[in-house]
């Protein structure tokens, strides 16, 4: 019994039938984890004594004959950004060192109350800062088809995590896509919900009106089932919408869809392999059914400049707390203003610092209306685009990322970084549902990520389109072959 | 004339105060008083990572009751927005506030000053989270977060008072009119009631306000009244000696009774307002405006006023009765089961003397009286006919008080109704000379002071009964002068 690729639905399914028990699922995962991920570098904290606990615990219902859930003894690993009850949580970053929070955030709580099994915390840029997982103050996690290359980022090690079976499925962050970037690079399937669809309480803050927690997961059945469970509203997030999630599926095909092809996003530089790999795609969906029609987002070029006034912005405020006064670990010093400045000095990364400047800087007395008031007139355009465009098509087709996955220190300047992100930030900044879907591999054998973009709470349309690519051109049993003993 | 007084004459000074009142509301109310430290913390009044802030609409609606009662324009979409500075007190280290766009603007707060009504304008009254205590001790300094994340109203004036007396009413109009619309407990000692004062001097007919200082931490009706005349005193005095005050933030210590400059201008901090992304906009509807509107009850300084000119009640004594609303509640309930209009003044007398001493006595608050307002109203109106004397209204009173039942009963079951038969007392008071020759004498010729003996004499003789008007006017009439 290897259910390392066994699918979300396929874990729940065999544990509620007695074909395996929760323990078995749980005890496969935590072994294989020693065995693989000294090399690829997911984890940076194994909680196996909750994840035995909780195993036991579905383990003890179904010989009771109790209820058991959706998720019950499906592992879940979590990103480093979500805070969990006892359980180290560090953002990725060295100024959270050592702290053990005393509560769970909501989607944890949810994830519980399912039934999931939790793994552990999976690596991440510090604070979510970055799109190669290298900013992680702890460690660097490889790409699991190429250990030269990068997981993506900043949920690197939630992508890195699942397409190397030591999850079944686990939770990342997506501030400007953070999600859908690694799964791309790593060849799952990521999901970004519509902001408000999943709460925030307990999820470590980097750019608040852009933040959102989903799923990553080897099928777009899998995130339909995962995202099932986390969303909703919640009372201790106010942004959290009111409306009751539907029932998610990927069931449905793309019959009398009409899928739009932003002509923006095809028009700069696109690595050869990735547009190959996206036409295939396109020519699966129209041959399902679909109409695919060319839109026009006229303001994209004008995300990135948006997204890195407002995120920085929001991010300089968030992060003002870690000031090593009530948690974390704290800077010796003589007087109250050096114990802030040492503290701060000695335990954010270079990356954190500048985007803390940067957004000092926008924030200051007097630049408001030049910057962020400005960024976020920028986003009501943005926001318009795909408004407009939603006219003409029910969901938007581009490729998550221009290249796939690069190797590791190939990116030597932030602003190199920063344009790798260029496809996936509008969406954040209109607040709407993103997925990326693998559809297909580079002549290299890397996997390249196909992008959908829904309207607002449209998640649905997202699962159905995305099922159709996954099974026309997705990966299929193909696994990932860079570091030993994965497939 | 002291010299200070002298200056005063040639400067006047200019206040304007930061009130900061805390809402009490039931999730975290005027909590934090003398509980353990951090005791009544969570995720999110720790500011831990992840945690956010949530604003409940019970919050909301204390505040609107502040902004209606003060004729307040009230925005129907405000909005929250952080305001940051790194202080241990502050968990976040930024606090959640409203900058540009303010839940209330222009209102004003009536204030009693010297009988009459004095309108000072509000510039604003706006929502915000209060932070937690710093203590230091030696050279270790702790922090209470107890009372971090507390939902505050900080109502901000005009720079329009021109005393510290003024000030110090205008700290207690509002006090009032928190306590009367019942959005805080008010209370000073915990807390609940916070000032800032901004404090400039300028010389009398200047149009333009001088360089202001703000005294921070002033926390009782005294300390503000003796905290701005330190600091009209320091100013002054700064200026006659040819020096310049200087834009600064003064901390004032109550225990030394003196102010030390906190922070100067150059040090202020940036803080880098901007909306809070984790809270929605604050929206007011037209049905939330409706219901606070129908509720708001008739407020103290128009109750005030409707005391003086309709039911000629004494000016002091109509600011005591509005002070607190149950004492003016149960005046009006006494008024209303009185038959006559005018009768104002004596109710409140009989209100402000004899009920509220035995309440005083008993250790008891006007809403626990064992009177009822009726009561006391038929009591008044037996006093006001005639029917008893006031001397024997008040030991009716008392026992009416005590035992509950009605004064006409105690009156009728004593029989000590008042005699006011003309006939009856002038035999009384012809006995009464008859057995007093030299008295007599002695008050015909000349010794005045003799007249109360009279008096004295007719009241034995009637137990306390005789009309007090009747019998004066009978003995001056028998005596000749």
């Amino acid at each position: 019994m290897d259910p390392a690729f066994w699918s979300v639905a396929d874990i729940a399914r065999r544990i509620a039938a007695g074909e395996v028990t929760a323990a078995e699922v749980t005890k496969a995962f935590v072994a294989r984890i020693a065995r693989i991920d000294p090399e690829l570098g997911a984890y940076l904290f194994v909680d196996e004594g909750g994840a035995w606990a909780q195993a036991e615990l579905i383990d003890r219902k179904r010989a009771d004959n109790e209820p058991l859930g959706p998720l019950a003894g499906v592992p879940i690993a979590l990103k480093d950004m979500i805070v969990t009850n006892g359980v180290a949580t560090t953002a990725g970053s060295k100024i959270l060192e050592g702290w053990l929070p005393p509560y769970d955030a909501t989607v944890v709580e949810k994830l519980r109350a399912a039934g999931a099994v939790i793994l552990g915390k999976v690596n991440c840029d510090e604070f979510g800062m970055g799109s190669s997982t290298e900013r992680s103050a702890y460690k660097k996690t490889m790409n699991p088809w190429d250990p030269k290359r990068v997981p993506g980022g900043s949920s690197g090690g939630s992508a890195a995590a699942v397409a190397a079976g030591l999850c079944a499925a686990s939770l990342g962050t997506d501030t400007g896509g953070s999600i859908r970037q690694p799964a791309a690079f790593c060849g799952v399937v990521g999901l970004k919900p519509t902001y408000g669809r999943v709460s925030r309480y307990g999820i470590v803050a980097f750019a608040s009106s852009l933040d959102q927690v989903g799923p990553l997961t080897h099928t777009v059945a899998d995130a339909a089932l995962v995202l099932q469970a986390i969303a909703g509203h919640d009372p201790r997030d106010s942004t959290s919408l009111p409306s009751a999630p539907p029932t998610f599926s990927a069931e449905g095909g793309v019959s009398g869809l009409k899928i739009g092809l932003p002509k923006e996003y095809f028009a700069g530089e696109i690595d050869a392999d990735v547009r190959t790999a996206l036409a295939a795609a396109v020519a699966a969906l129209k041959d399902k059914g679909a109409t695919i029609v060319e839109v026009s987002l006229p303001h994209t070029e004008l995300a990135l400049p948006a997204y890195y006034i407002v995120a920085p912005a929001e991010a300089s405020s968030n992060l003002a707390r870690y000031d090593g006064i009530r948690y974390g670990k704290r800077a010796e010093a003589l007087d109250l203003m050096s114990l802030y400045t040492h503290t701060r000095g000695e335990r954010f990364g270079p990356e954190v610092k500048r985007r803390i400047m940067l957004g000092t800087y926008a924030l200051r007395s007097g630049y408001y209306d030049a910057y962020y008031k400005k960024a976020q007139q920028i986003r009501t355009l943005i926001k318009r685009d795909f408004d407009e465009a939603f006219t003409q098509c029910d969901v938007l087709l581009t490729p998550t990322t221009p290249t796939p996955a690069y190797e590791l220190g190939a990116k030597s300047t932030p602003l190199e970084m920063y344009l790798g992100d260029i496809f996936t930030l509008a969406c954040n900044l209109a607040g709407l549902p993103g997925m990326s879907v693998p559809c297909g591999l580079t002549s290299t054998g890397l996997p390249v990520g196909a992008q959908l973009l829904g309207k607002a709470l449209d998640e649905a349309t997202l699962l159905r389109t995305g099922a159709v690519i996954e099974a026309a051109v997705g990966l299929g049993d193909k696994r990932p072959t860079g570091i030993g003993g994965i497939a | 004339m002291t010299e200070l007084a002298q200056l005063l004459e040639i400067y006047e000074p200019v206040i304007g105060l930061e009130v900061h009142v805390q809402l009490a509301t039931k999730t975290k109310s005027a909590t934090g008083f003398g509980e353990p430290p951090n005791s009544l913390t969570d995720p999110v009044v720790l500011g831990l990572p992840g945690a956010l802030p949530v604003f409940n609409t019970a919050m909301l609606q204390l505040a609107l009751k502040l902004g209606v009662a003060t004729s307040s324009q009230i925005r129907a979409k405000s909005r929250f927005a952080r305001k940051h500075y790194f202080y241990p007190d502050q968990p976040k280290n930024y606090q959640i506030t409203q900058f540009d766009e303010p839940l209330c603007e222009n209102g004003h707060l009536d204030l009693i000053v010297g009988g009459a009504v004095k309108r000072v304008r509000l510039e604003r009254i706006h929502l915000e989270e209060d932070a937690g205590k710093n203590t230091h001790v030696g050279a270790v300094s702790h922090v209470d977060l107890n009372r971090a994340g507390v939902p505050l109203c900080e109502v901000v004036s005009a720079p329009e008072l021109t005393s510290s007396e003024e000030a110090a009413e205008f700290m207690r109009a509002l006090h009032r009119l928190v306590r009367w619309l019942e959005i805080s407990e008010g209370d000073m000692e915990k807390g609940h009631m916070r000032c800032d004062a901004n404090v400039s001097v300028r010389l009398r007919g200047e149009d333009r306000l001088g360089t202001r200082t703000e005294l921070k931490n002033i926390n009782s009706f005294r300390f503000v009244q003796n905290a701005i005349d330190h600091e009209i005193a320091r100013q002054v005095r700064l200026i006659d000696g040819g020096g310049r005050v200087e834009r600064e933030t003064r901390l004032w210590d109550a225990d030394l009774g003196q102010s030390a400059p906190m922070r100067s201008k150059e040090e202020a901090n940036d803080y880098r307002y901007f909306p809070d992304p984790d809270l929605p906009m604050l929206v007011v509807g037209a049905d939330m405006m409706g219901s606070i509107l129908r509720g708001l009850p008739e407020l103290p300084v128009a109750r005030f006023e409707r005391y003086v000119k309709i039911h000629k009640v004494a000016a002091d004594d109509a600011r005591t009765l509005v002070s607190d609303r149950a004492l003016a509640d149960y005046f009006d309930a006494a008024l209303k089961a009185h038959p006559g209009d005018e009768s104002g003044r004596t109710i409140a007398n009989w209100i402000l003397t004899e009920l509220l001493g035995a309440l005083n006595a008993g250790g008891k608050a006007i809403a626990d009286s064992p009177m009822a307002p009726a009561t006391l109203a038929a009591l008044v109106v037996l006093v006001e006919t005639g029917t008893i004397s006031g001397k024997i209204g008040k030991d009716i009173f008392a026992e009416s008080y005590k035992t509950g039942e009605a004064p006409a009963a105690i009156v009728e079951r004593r029989g000590v109704q008042q005699i006011s038969d003309e006939a009856l007392l002038w035999s009384i008071v012809e006995k009464v000379v008859a057995a007093s020759p030299k008295q007599t004498a002695d008050y015909q010729g000349g010794k005045d002071t003799l007249f109360g003996y009279f008096v004295g004499q007719v009241m034995k003789e009637t137990q306390g009964r005789a009309n007090p008007v009747m019998t004066t006017d009978l003995l001056k009439k028998r005596l000749g002068r």
